[in-house]
């Protein structure tokens, strides 16, 4: 059974339409794997087997009955920040404490509608805040890859570190995941999948516990650009109970992936040689360069002049919206309560255990960003730090057709070694940010090992609607690279 | 010769109102941000019913309640609404708006942020023209309209240690219509309210019903001396009557003219009213006002409005009070008294154009100003209640103009209407009330009380006054059914009174 778990979305799909294998079989050998991998790496905070099964066996009617739906049978794991109807959904947060939603996110709704299989949530970063998946109240989640000739653990990255690592670990076909300053294409960088943040707006909302409501978006983590475009074209789609989804088609992104690059542009972003970044991933961001141009792409330097503002933006942007979006969380109505001596200290005692360092931190700096006589320093410059980088992408979209950039300054690191410095830890977000706060597609396709035998990505930023350019370079890529390393299984 | 007052005839001016203090007189300013309800059946950002009452926490959908990664979607009907209360106060529709969060814990207040417009509200600055009883006439500005939810109930009485919350008004949606400090006296503010509430509840957005809550002001009163620059002002919050309002402008304002003449300073705050008390009472001072740290609803969209969407909506509104009024002054020869009465309600002069289509317009003002809404004030009923619709009204009309009753009965018809006794003309039947128009019957009558009181004959002759004495007479006689002109004119040719 494990050759089964190996299988990409693509393979899975096209064995269950062979009849090579059933939904049944193929979701009973990731529940196994699963049952042996999850006490080491920590990836599922709540398994669904039941679940699973029936879904499973509910798709194997379907196929047999000649009714197969595009993703039907194909075992998921998901986030747990999308609340599942009758499924615990926590956010990794113990204030949610055993909250069970009474409806379904439209993004999960979507795989459903289309057959997919719970296989159980995923652990994530508390409120999606993290880079590392070290803040969950679930504990952390564990990278399956090592160092070469080491047994430290190491950081899945964050906050999708569950999606990332089960994917990873074979533990299931592909996750959802989600993306506000990079907690999609981070994670997938540090193990070695495909991730992608489409357009704001692609995927709904609804359902999705938010973190920062203008940077908050839904895309999966797959072992492959065409698993990720077979995911996104599932999760996307206009939904009116979020006012902020996108009323408009969705192109055919798995015929994007084999699409040809030739002739296409691709701008390289100067400002994006971070000082002090690791010599292996400038230099794999120069052999990025030259797969592209054997591909037949035009390559042309381009400049976003604001990018060292965008960090510091991003981090009073988020924690200003989250610190708003958090509020609900008082202990009144669900979740944890920590009853106090009256209203104000059932208040402060139920967010202080509810809340874990990282959310409280954030939260304060969001309060703080966004009260009186500070609003305009802080919120309100950094909007207009928004509306410059947006307008650096715009000017950069004029010349080329994508940009092409490292995912990340470093690959997957140790534990605690940059929990302790919130700064440092922020600094992993420093390529990725740019990408929500300017609203565009961005994907991180695992591109080498580095000399310690772990993955780098490359991330392709798209413009605005334009997953599809990003589907085909990240396809040229992927096959340039012909990245196939996997994890050895020590667990 | 009578004057009758008249559209032609100038409104008396503006009373000056001033508070006479130990050290002379102060001028009262005052500014209104009234919160109306807005006439929708679903809340401002959520499909739940915004319908009054309910079981508690019956009217809540996941988004009211804030569960986990709801979100808002605007109410367009409630938009329109707004759009509609800023077009009938003649107020720019700001064709791009925003909505804001303003951020605070509060039990009532799932989201830990009520969502309303801030720095750019729907509707801008418009007008609105307030009448008082005497019929002087001022302009209040309109600074702005917002949209904006309202919070749930917070219910303290119900256990001694515990508070219940009731979700349903949580998300309903509200205009906040906010004034320039354009109220000069306590009756004004009332007068304010009440046309405001005129309007709304002519073109429909809001019920206007005080006693549910549909309509609440915030009153902003200060004092200054004549002249002077204006006051530190204090908000006296959620006031519910428009006799409340008056009641609390007044108080509001001897309470800081005492303070200043004093010595003292009024210190900005937020004030509460006691309606048993009629006083108020210091909520918390500006110092301690929360920092509500605003700033755009990153779940929602900015408002982007089409020119034409708002053409529609001004075409739709019916005539406001004002207009009607003075149509009711040119079309029906009403005083401006009859004409502001018949019009401070559309559902009463809707009810006053079809008593008058076909009749006397003044006889149809009379009997549905004095006799119809006489009733309703006094029993405390609404235009919808009234046991007498128009239609029989104006059968009861028909019966005076057709001389089948005489006015004085068909009072008496009213009260057995009203009692639900049935139509005028079958009360008339049944009750044998038909006004005797036959001379030969009212002669008959006549002659027997001529006969019988001959003493009175001479009298009569010489002080023709005394006729009131033989009309009574005849008309008891008759048992008031005797048509009054008739009685009149025979009792005058038997007697020989010249007229």
């Amino acid at each position: 059974m494990t050759e089964l778990t190996k299988l990409t979305l693509a393979e899975a799909l096209a064995g269950l339409d062979a009849k090579r294998f059933s939904a049944v079989e193929l979701t009973e050998a990731f529940l196994a794997a699963i049952a042996t991998a999850n006490p080491h790496l920590n990836a599922f905070v709540l398994e669904t087997p039941d679940k699973a099964r029936a879904m499973a066996a509910a798709a194997d009617a379907r196929r047999a009955r000649s009714e197969a739906l595009p993703l039907d049978g194909a075992p998921l794991g998901i986030k747990d920040l999308f609340c599942t109807e009758g499924v615990r959904t926590t956010a990794c947060s113990k204030i949610l404490g055993d909250f069970t939603p009474p409806y379904e996110s439209t993004v999960t709704a979507h795989l459903w509608r289309d057959g997919a299989v719970m296989l159980g949530k995923l652990n994530m970063d508390e409120f999606a805040m993290g880079s590392s998946n070290e803040s969950s109240a679930f504990g952390p989640v564990v990278n399956p890859w090592r160092r070469h000739a080491s047994n430290a653990s190491l950081v899945p990255g964050g906050s999708s570190g569950g999606s990332a690592s089960a994917v990873a670990a074979d533990l299931c076909l592909a996750a959802t995941a989600s993306d506000t300053g990079g907690s999609i294409r981070q994670p997938a960088a540090f193990v070695g999948a495909v991730g992608i943040k489409p357009t704001y707006g692609r995927c709904s909302r609804y359902g999705m516990v938010a973190f920062a409501s203008s940077l908050d978006q839904a895309g999966p983590i797959a072992k492959t650009v065409e698993d990720a475009a077979i995911m996104l074209a599932s999760m996307a789609g206009h939904d009116p109970k979020d006012s902020t989804s996108l009323n408009l088609p969705l192109p055919d992104w798995r015929a994007a992936t084999k699409a040809s690059v030739k002739g296409l542009k691709i701008g390289i972003p100067k400002e994006y040689r971070a000082p002090g970044m690791a010599a292996e991933i400038d230099a794999l961001w120069a052999q990025g360069v030259e797969w592209l141009k054997d591909a037949g792409c035009t390559i042309v330097e381009v400049s976003l002049p604001h990018t060292r503002y965008a960090l510091p933006a991003y981090y009073i942007v988020a924690p200003a919206e989250a610190s708003s979006n958090l509020a609900r969380y008082d202990g009144m109505r669900y979740g944890l309560r920590v009853a106090g001596k009256d209203l104000t200290e059932t208040y402060e005692q139920t967010r202080a255990a509810g809340f874990g360092p990282e959310v409280q931190r954030r939260i304060l700096i969001g309060a703080y960003v966004l009260s009186a006589g500070y609003y305009d320093a802080y919120y309100l410059r950094a909007q207009q730090v928004r509306r410059k980088i947006l307008g650096d992408f715009e000017a950069a979209f004029a010349q080329v057709d994508a940009l092409l950039t490292p995912t990340c300054p470093n690959p997957a690191f140790g534990f605690g070694e940059k929990s302790g410095d919130p700064v440092e830890m922020y600094l992993n977000d420093i390529f990725t940010v740019t990408a929500n706060l300017a609203g565009l597609p961005a994907m991180s396709v695992p591109a080498a090992l580095d000399g310690q035998g772990l993955p780098l990505g490359l991330q392709v930023i798209g413009r605005a609607l334009d997953e599809a350019t990003c589907f085909a370079v990240g396809s040229a890529l992927e096959r340039a690279a012909g990245f196939t390393a996997r994890p050895t299984r020590w667990w | 010769m009578t004057i009758h007052l008249s559209s032609s005839v100038e409104t008396p001016a503006r009373k000056p109102f001033l508070l006479p203090g130990e050290t002379g007189l102060w001028e009262v300013v005052v500014g209104m941000e009234v919160h109306a309800q807005v006439a929708s059946k679903s809340k401002l950002f959520s499909a739940a019913s915004a319908e009054y009452g309910g079981a508690p926490n019956a009217h809540v959908s996941f988004v009211d309640a804030a569960m986990p990664g709801m979100l808002p979607v605007i109410n367009r009907f409630c938009v329109e609404q707004a759009v509609r209360t800023g077009l009938a106060l003649g107020a720019k529709i700001n064709r791009w708006s925003r909505f804001d969060r303003k951020n605070y814990f509060y039990p009532d207040l799932p989201q830990g942020y009520q969502i309303s417009q801030y720095k750019d509200p729907v509707v801008g600055e418009g007008v609105l023209s307030v009448d008082m009883d005497d019929g002087a006439r001022f302009d209040v500005r309109i600074e702005r309209i917002h949209l904006e939810q309202d919070a749930g109930k917070s219910i303290h009485d119900l256990d001694p240690r515990a508070t219940f919350v009731d979700l349903n008004r949580a998300g309903v949606a509200l205009m906040e219509i906010v004034s320039f400090p354009d109220i000069r006296a306590p009756e004004e503010g009332a007068a304010y309210l009440k046309k405001l509430r005129a309007i709304l509840r002519a073109i429909g957005t809001c019920d206007g019903n005080m006693d549910e809550g549909s309509m609440r002001a915030d009153v902003n009163v200060s004092v200054r001396r004549p002249g002077a620059p204006l006051g530190t002002r204090c908000e006296i919050k959620n006031v519910n009557s428009m006799r409340f309002v008056a009641q609390a402008i007044d108080f509001e304002a001897r309470r800081q003219i005492e303070i200043l003449e004093s010595g003292g300073v009024i210190r900005q705050e937020t004030r509460l009213f006691n309606a048993q008390t009629g006083e108020t009472r210091a909520l918390r001072s500006k110092e301690d006002a929360p920092d509500y740290r605003y700033f755009p609803d990153p779940d929602l969209l900015p408002l982007e409005l089409e020119e034409a969407w708002i053409e529609a909506i001004r075409l739709s509104l019916p005539e406001l009070p004002d207009a009607k009024r003075a149509r009711f002054m040119a079309d029906y020869g009403l005083s401006f008294y009859d004409a502001r009465v018949l019009t401070a309600d559309a559902e009463r002069a809707q009810f006053y154009e079809a008593v008058a289509a076909g009749r006397d317009p003044k006889i149809a003002a009379n009997w549905v100003s004095v006799e119809l809404f006489g009733r309703l004030n006094k029993e405390d009923k609404e235009i919808s209640d009234s046991p007498v619709s128009a239609d029989a009204l104006g059968g009861l009309l028909d019966l005076i103009a057709d001389g089948t009753i005489s006015g004085k009965i068909a009072k008496d018809v009213f009260e057995k209407m009203w009692a639900g006794e049935g139509g005028a003309a079958a009360i008339v039947e049944r009750e044998g009330l038909r006004q005797i128009t036959d001379v030969g019957a009212i002669e008959a009558a006549i002659d027997a009380l001529i006969a019988a009181n001959p003493d009175k004959l001479d009298e009569v002759k010489a002080k023709p006054k005394a006729l009131g004495w033989w009309v009574g007479q005849v008309m008891k006689a008759t048992g008031g059914k005797a048509n009054p002109g008739a009685v009149n004119d025979i009792l005058k040719a038997k007697l020989g009174i010249a007229d």
